[in-house]
């Protein structure tokens, strides 16, 4: 079934970009809220949270009207570039980033919390640069929670299916991720599309899960 | 203590084991274009038969072939097309005696309201002018097979395919012309009645076999009596008034 493969390889690309993105984007706002103190700022880790905890189809609303041709942003971009974002597999990695980025940004913010400010401060009296503490003192030493959240969002991306729907749709080679194969083969009545294709995503979800653990030994457990 | 808590567990359980199906509950399978007709509907077969409940479950037909094979407790199934109402049968889902065509349909092609170009013919779909045009997914959706029929019968299926964007059905192809984000779509006339303001009819597209949809209480209808009493409703002149409101023809 050669379009199960596709859709594997959509996914993985799709899942490892959404990934990559929320490494810079969680570790940067992770650091920031550790860092900071600033009114509301409470307010903003809830709503920086809030994608994990609203429902896909929300999420996907919101989307819509933000990204799609007629929203804000999806508007300037057609008129200006000619981009259309929705239907697109861009749209796909949009969605599986927001959904995933609270996993990468409470992990990254709870290792830059655990991290002796005095160390930083005695790279400082050492005479190293702001951008110098943070890559040679701070990240190395919050890393390992860092890198258990990533897995996971690597892990969440690979599963996402209610915003991507919606934005994405579901083009077969383009767009159709596994999960969205199997609603559709499921809505067609291929039971034996449906039957391998929900194999194919059970060994891959267990992969993901064993190379996890053996990339990080001991270290998704203790800080996940 | 625990007698107390096990007694809170069987309360709980029994809430869940409790059966969906409730005496007087019809639950309609119903394709999605029935959407707007069928709610209003309700309330006339309800207020004719108290003590009726009517729920409908709205989707693309061949979704909801699928569901009621595996067993979803459906009473009444109404297909947008008869290849759905056909499988059905085949499956001893449905019995053919029982099985009629209620309403008929009209197939178009349609454009965002504030679109700029509009095709005339079919063939205009082919060309630069339109990327992208939403169409139901052939495998599960009617809408999407009556508009494969046409494109294949003329010759135009290979050139527009590529250009598919697949809908889980009719409605979400109505959807996607109405955000704007497909240059064109085909969904049935009554759909574009719909949403005036935002998508326009370009053509009306004629179609091998007319679009007629079956309905037929189903072989295994936890409630069999509501069943055929509702089926038998929509037959009556009130409730084919309605639905002529809604745009749909006479079977």
């Amino acid at each position: 079934m050669p379009e199960a493969w596709v859709a594997l390889a959509l996914t993985l690309k799709v899942a490892g970009w959404a990934t990559a993105i929320n490494l810079v984007l969680g570790i940067a706002v992770g650091h920031a809220m550790a860092r900071w103190r600033f009114p509301g700022r409470d307010l903003l880790d809830a709503a920086l949270t809030l994608p994990m905890v609203m429902p896909p189809t929300v999420l996907g609303y919101y989307l819509l009207v933000v990204i799609g041709s007629q929203g804000v942003i999806g508007a300037w971009l057609l008129q200006h570039f000619g981009i259309r974002l929705i239907f697109t597999w861009q749209a796909a990695v949009i969605a599986a980033t927001i959904v995933a980025f609270p996993l990468v940004f409470k992990a990254a913010r709870a290792a830059f919390e655990q991290v002796d400010p005095q160390l930083e401060d005695a790279a400082r009296t050492l005479g190293i640069g702001e951008w110098g503490v943070f890559f040679r003192v701070s990240l190395p030493l919050a890393w390992r929670g860092i890198l258990a959240g990533l897995l996971l969002s690597f892990a969440r991306a690979l599963g996402e299916f209610g915003a991507t729907l919606m934005v994405a749709g579901s083009i077969a080679g383009k767009t159709q991720t596994l999960s969205i194969a199997v609603y559709e083969a499921v809505q067609a009545g291929r039971d034996d599309t449906a039957n391998f294709l929900v194999a194919l995503t059970s060994i891959t979800c267990t992969a993901v899960l064993l190379s996890a653990g053996r990339l990080a030994p001991g270290r998704v457990a203790a800080r996940g | 203590m625990h007698a107390r808590l096990l007694r809170l567990l069987a309360l709980a359980a029994a809430c869940w084991l409790s059966p969906a199906a409730r005496a007087g509950e019809v639950v309609v399978s119903a394709a999605a274009s029935l959407t707007q007709a069928l709610r209003d509907l309700v309330p006339l077969y309800e207020a004719a038969h108290p003590g009726d409940r009517v729920l409908l479950n709205f989707g693309a037909s061949g979704a909801l072939l699928a569901q009621i094979a595996k067993g979803a407790p459906a009473d009444v199934f109404v297909s947008a097309d008869q290849e759905s109402m056909d499988q059905a049968q085949d499956r001893g889902l449905v019995r053919p005696a029982q099985r009629r065509d209620m309403v008929s349909n009209s197939l178009v092609v349609i454009v965002p309201a504030a679109a700029t170009r509009a095709p005339r013919a079919l063939a205009d779909l082919a060309g630069p002018d339109f990327g992208r045009i939403a169409i139901g997914l052939p495998a599960s959706v009617p809408v999407g097979r009556y508009t494969r029929g046409v494109l294949e019968a003329a010759d135009l299926w290979r050139a527009i395919e590529p250009k598919m964007i697949g809908a889980h059905h009719v409605r979400q192809a109505l959807d996607y012309v109405a955000r704007g984000e497909v240059d064109a779509g085909f969904v049935y006339a009554t759909d574009a009645a719909v949403l005036p303001g935002k998508v326009r009819v370009a053509f009306t597209v004629p179609t091998a076999r007319p679009i007629r949809y079956p309905v037929a209480p189903l072989a295994a209808a936890p409630n069999a009596a509501e069943a055929v009493r509702f089926v038998d409703f929509l037959f009556t002149p009130g409730a084919q008034a309605v639905l002529v409101r809604h745009g749909f023809g006479k079977p």
